[in-house]
């Protein structure tokens, strides 16, 4: 459940920040067996959601060819103060959420 | 007689000039790939350029490869990027994944770490806000796979 966030404290208005993201999380593909011949079954998280005060500013679906411990980066516009929330959907009903907060001068 | 070395070397060289034919299709995207793209493109036409994919062309270690996509866009609220999707050629699943982006994202790019199962193609294509799509492909080679291994 443990998650890592990577949001600029402060920003400037109009300043184009990066937000990287990691969570940890196994990702098994579906794709492997055992020594004994079994599948081990799916388990990865699908979908990745991040809004900002509340609106979706960035979203990701993933696939099992994304690696174990999912990280992701990308790029917000900074416009005012406020939270980010993070979001993390899975297999098996994983779920799992994270928050940053900015101050923009 | 004995050989002289030029006739030594005439001969060896006659010998080896076999034409060595490398068998590769200009564009090899098994159709996984193409309907898997089709999927998310309908039947818009693809065009190349764009796109910039930022992947090491040798990966000693399929399970966990970085990778960064970035498309030449001014992100304005009338022309930006709406999403990037990734694809890959011999994964089990040709989906790699979606990225969704709006008008206040500020810069078109994404980075994340993936997995290859073989040597292939990746393949990014990027959606514009007039839909139109834009794609670029790199060659990686995959020394050690993922994805399929055994598990300990």
């Amino acid at each position: 459940m443990a998650a890592l966030i990577n949001v600029p404290a402060k920003a400037k208005r109009g300043d184009v920040i990066e937000i990287r993201t990691l969570t940890s999380h196994i990702m098994e593909t579906g794709f492997r067996h055992t020594m004994d011949g079994a599948l081990v079954p799916r388990d990865i998280i699908t979908s990745f959601t991040c809004r900002f005060n509340g609106t979706e500013i960035f979203r990701a679906d993933l696939f099992p060819a994304i690696a174990a411990n999912p990280y992701l980066s990308f790029f917000t516009v900074a416009k005012e103060s406020g939270k980010f929330e993070f979001e993390w959907i899975g297999d098996n009903g994983y779920s799992s959420t994270a928050s940053a907060s900015i101050a923009v001068e | 007689m004995p050989t002289t070395r030029r006739q030594f070397l005439s001969l060896a060289g006659g010998v080896t000039v076999i034409p060595i034919v490398t068998l590769r299709p200009v564009a090899a995207t098994p159709a996984m790939l193409n309907s898997a793209i089709r999927n998310v493109v309908g039947e818009a036409p693809i065009r190349t350029g764009k796109v910039k994919l930022d992947i090491p062309p040798l990966v000693e270690n399929g399970n966990t490869v970085p990778m960064t996509v970035s498309v030449a866009s001014p992100m304005t609220a009338t022309e930006y990027v709406k999403s990037i999707h990734v694809f890959n050629e011999k994964n089990p699943q040709p989906n790699i994944g979606n990225f969704y982006f709006t008008a206040a994202s500020g810069r078109a790019q994404v980075s994340t770490r993936i997995r290859l199962a073989d040597t292939q193609r990746v393949v990014a294509i990027a959606r514009l806000a007039d839909d139109t799509f834009w794609q670029v492909a790199v060659d990686v080679v995959v020394t050690l796979a993922a994805c399929t291994e055994e598990m300990n």
